[in-house]
C-alpha cells in the first residue's frame, strides 16, 4: 500500500495525529534550543559532513585499517554483504555458545536486516531492551520511528499491553508505574541472558573500536554480565580518528532530542577481561548508494532522527505509514535504493520545504535528494498511471500557449457556474479537506496587458 | 572469493571523488566557569553536582541522602568512603544485581554536557557502574574541561576495553514522551567535585 493511503487512514484518528504532530515540534524545537546554545553548531555541522565524505572515499582502506586494529585487540570480525549473510553469521556465533536467550539494545541494522523473527525461527528468545522497542516488540509491531520506537502509543495503550504482558494493573496509565514495571521485568531479563548484541553508533578505524550511546544504559548492561558480546553495524558507521567522535557526540544528542549528550557514551575496545567480542560489518546495498554521486551523501546519516522531527508530513502521518524500517525523509532516500517499485511512494511524501535540510546534523541536502528520486522513479516507470497521465497531459498544453490560455478563459467561465459535486469529487484530490480557491474575473496574463496598456 | 573480500572489491569498484580529512582545530565554546556550567548541565539532565573542599567531606554529604542511609550494600573505590561490598572479590558480575550505592572515582568531567569519563581500567566488573541502584562520582573541580575537543584531547581512546561519558541517571521517555528516571542503571547520580584531592 503506498505512503497516501496508510497516511489518510492515519489521519483518522484526529486527536492522536494532532498529539503526534505536536509532541514531534516539541522535540524539534528542543533540538533548536541545543542548537542554539553552541556558537560553533554550524561549523560543526561543515566539519562532520567533511569528515563523512572523507571516510567514504576511502571506505575500503578504512576498513581494513578499522579490522586490523579490532583483531589485534582481540576482536572477531566477520563480515556480510547482505542481510541473509548477516543473520547466519549472527546465528552461528550464538549457537556455537549454546545461547538461547539474547538481549538486544537499538539497532537500526538488525530491523533492516530482520534479525529478530529469523532468531526466533531458529529457537533463540530475543528480547529489545530499549524500553521503546520492547514496547512495539510486545505489540508485535515495528518501531514507528528510529530514535522513539513507541512514539504512535500512548500510555493507555502501554498500560493494556504491559497489563497484558508484564502483569500490571489493568488501566493504569502513569509513566512512572510501567517504566517501573519494565524495569523489573527487563532486570529479570538481563539476569538471565546468556548473550548481549548492540549496534553501533560510530567505529573507530585508528583504534578498532567502537561507541554505543544510549539514554536508558541497556546497551552497557546487556553486554556487561554475560560473557559474549556481538555488535553489528552498516560499513557506513566508520569514522578515522577516535578525536571525530568530539564533533559526532556534539551534534547527536542535541540533534536527536536537544539533549547535550546521550546518558551513556560508552567506547568499546576488545573484549572484556574473560568475554568475548564479534564485530559484523553489513554492507547490504551501501556500496551501490556509495557509486551514486546524487545519493552517496545519505550515507552520512548518523540515524539522529531530527528530519523526522521536523518533517510536517511524517509528523502528520506516522512512521508506519513508510513502511520501510528507516521512516521519514531520510528513509525515504534510502528505501527506494533498496527496492524502488516497492517504495515508489515515498519521494512523493514531500512537500520539498527543504526543512529535513536545515537540520541535517551532517548536512545531507534530503529534500534535494527526495527530488531526485522524483525523476529517478519517473525514468523507472514506477510512477500511478493518475501521475503519468497528468504528467502527459500537463506537458501537451504547456507546450502550447493558446491552449493553456484558452483552457483557462473556459474554466473561469464554466467552473464558478458547475454544482458542488462536480468540482468537489473523488478525481481532484485538492478538494479533499480544503476549498478550492475562487476563479479570479481575470488571469495574470490578461491583468498584466490591462496595466502595460494603461502605461502608455 | 570470500564475503570479505567481495565486499572490498564492490566497494573499491565505486568512484568517489577524493575529499579531505578536516582539521578539528577550531574556536570551541569554553566557559567562564566550568565548574557553573558542568553543575547546570548535570541538573539538566537529572543529576546533581556537590562541590566539596576535600574528599572527607564526602560522606557526610552522603549521610543527608536518605537513599544513602537506607543502602545496605555499598560498592567504594573512593579512600575516604567505606563500602561493604569488595568488587575486586566479585566474580560474577550479576551478583551485583542487589547493589544499592556505588561511589567511584572519575578522570574528568565535560562543562558543555554534564558528562563524566570513566574506564574500567583496573576495575574487575565494569557492570557496576549501570547495575546499581545509585551512582555517585568523585573528580577532581580542576579537572573538568569546556568541551568534547578538550575531552578527547586529553583520552587515549582504545586503552581499557570500556571508556564511557556518563551524563545523569538513566532515563527514558519511550511511554508518551514522559521523562522517567531510573529507566535500567542508576536512579540518580551525584558528583562530588573536590577542591583539594590530599595527598
Amino acid at each position: 500500500m503506498n505512503h497516501a493511503t496508510l497516511a489518510g487512514e492515519y489521519i483518522q484518528d484526529r486527536e492522536r495525529a494532532a498529539w503526534h504532530d505536536n509532541t514531534l515540534w516539541f522535540v524539534r524545537s528542543k533540538r533548536d534550543k541545543a542548537a542554539a546554545t553552541l556558537p560553533e553548531w554550524e561549523s560543526l555541522r561543515q566539519t562532520a559532513s567533511q569528515i563523512k565524505a572523507h571516510t567514504v572515499s576511502k571506505l575500503a582502506d578504512f576498513l581494513e585499517e578499522f579490522e586490523r586494529n579490532a583483531i589485534a585487540r582481540g576482536v572477531k570480525v566477520h563480515w556480510a554483504r547482505h542481510a541473509e549473510e548477516h543473520n547466519q553469521i549472527v546465528l552461528k556465533i550464538l549457537q556455537e555458545h549454546g545461547v538461547k536467550k539474547l538481549v538486544k539494545s537499538k539497532s537500526m541494522l538488525t530491523e533492516e536486516c530482520h534479525l529478530n523473527p529469523y532468531l526466533e525461527r531458529h529457537g533463540i528468545e530475543v528480547v529489545d531492551s530499549d524500553l521503546g522497542e520492547r514496547i512495539v516488540q510486545l505489540a508485535g509491531e515495528p518501531p514507528s520511528h528510529i530514535v522513539l520506537p513507541a512514539i504512535h502509543k500512548t500510555k493507555a495503550d502501554v498500560g493494556d499491553l504491559f497489563h497484558k504482558h508484564l502483569g500490571t494493573e489493568a488501566g493504569a496509565t502513569d509513566p512512572n508505574y510501567l517504566a517501573e514495571a519494565a524495569r523489573q521485568h527487563l532486570r529479570d531479563k538481563f539476569m538471565s541472558a546468556d548473550a548481549g548484541l548492540t549496534g553501533v553508533n560510530f567505529a573507530i578505524a585508528e583504534t578498532g573500536g567502537f561507541v554505543v550511546c544510549t539514554n536508558e544504559g541497556n546497551a552497557d548492561l546487556g553486554v556487561s554480565l554475560p560473557k559474549l558480546h556481538i555488535a553489528c553495524m552498516g560499513i557506513e558507521k566508520l569514522i578515522p580518528r577516535a578525536k571525530d567522535l568530539s564533533v559526532f557526540l556534539r551534534l547527536l544528542a542535541r540533534s536527536a532530542t536537544g539533549q547535550p549528550i546521550t546518558t551513556y557514551s560508552s567506547h568499546f575496545h576488545g573484549p572484556r577481561p574473560g568475554g568475548e567480542l564479534h564485530i559484523v560489518l553489513v554492507d547490504n546495498g551501501r556500496s551501490h548508494i556509495l557509486g551514486k554521486d546524487e545519493f552517496r551523501t545519505s550515507l552520512n546519516c548518523i540515524r539522529c532522527g531530527a528530519c523526522m522531527n521536523t518533517c510536517p508530513v511524517f509528523r502528520r502521518s506516522g512512521g508506519h505509514s513508510y513502511q520501510s524500517f528507516v521512516p521519514g525523509p531520510i528513509g525515504s532516500i534510502l528505501a527506494p535504493a533498496r527496492d524502488p517499485q516497492k517504495h515508489a511512494s515515498l519521494p512523493q511524501a514531500c512537500s520539498l520545504c527543504g526543512s529535513c535540510t536545515d537540520v541535517c546534523p551532517v548536512k545531507i541536502n534530503i529534500h534535494e535528494q527526495l527530488l531526485l528520486w522524483r525523476h529517478e522513479l519517473a525514468r523507472l516507470g514506477f510512477l500511478p498511471w493518475s501521475k503519468r497521465l497528468g504528467m502527459k497531459l500537463a506537458g501537451f498544453v504547456f507546450r502550447r500557449p493558446w491552449l493553456y490560455s484558452l483552457g483557462g478563459k473556459i474554466a473561469r467561465f464554466v467552473v464558478p457556474k458547475l454544482p458542488r459535486f462536480l468540482v468537489y469529487h473523488r478525481l481532484n484530490p485538492w478538494g479533499k479537506q480544503r476549498e478550492m480557491p475562487e476563479f479570479p474575473a481575470s488571469s495574470f496574463r490578461e491583468q498584466f496587458q490591462q496595466r502595460e496598456a494603461k502605461r502608455k | 572469493m570470500s564475503g570479505r573480500e567481495e565486499m572490498l572489491k564492490a566497494i573499491r569498484a565505486q568512484t568517489v571523488p577524493p575529499s579531505p580529512l578536516p582539521e578539528l582545530a577550531g574556536d570551541w565554546i569554553r566557559y567562564p566557569d566550568p565548574f557553573a556550567q558542568f553543575q547546570k548541565m548535570l541538573e539538566f539532565v537529572g543529576g546533581r553536582a556537590v562541590r566539596v573542599a576535600n574528599l572527607s567531606e564526602i560522606r557526610g554529604h552522603l549521610e543527608s541522602l536518605p537513599t544513602f542511609v537506607a543502602a545496605r550494600q555499598i560498592v567504594s573505590g573512593v579512600s575516604s568512603v567505606e563500602g561493604n561490598i569488595d568488587l575486586n572479590a566479585v566474580e560474577d558480575p550479576h551478583t551485583l544485581e542487589t547493589v544499592d550505592w556505588a561511589i567511584m572515582p572519575g578522570e574528568f568531567a565535560v562543562a558543555e554536557n554534564g558528562a563524566v569519563w570513566l574506564t574500567d581500567r583496573g576495575l574487575k566488573q565494569r557492570a557496576i557502574y549501570f547495575i546499581v541502584q545509585h551512582l555517585s562520582l568523585v573528580i577532581p573541580v580542576s579537572q573538568i574541561v569546556n568541551n568534547m575537543h578538550e575531552a578527547y584531547a586529553r583520552i587515549t581512546v582504545g586503552t581499557s576495553s570500556l571508556g564511557v561519558f556518563i551524563s545523569g541517571p538513566s532515563k527514558t521517555a519511550d511511554i508518551e514522551q514522559s521523562l522517567v528516571i531510573g529507566a535500567h542503571g542508576p536512579r540518580s547520580m551525584t558528583v562530588f567535585c573536590v577542591d583539594d584531592m590530599g595527598a
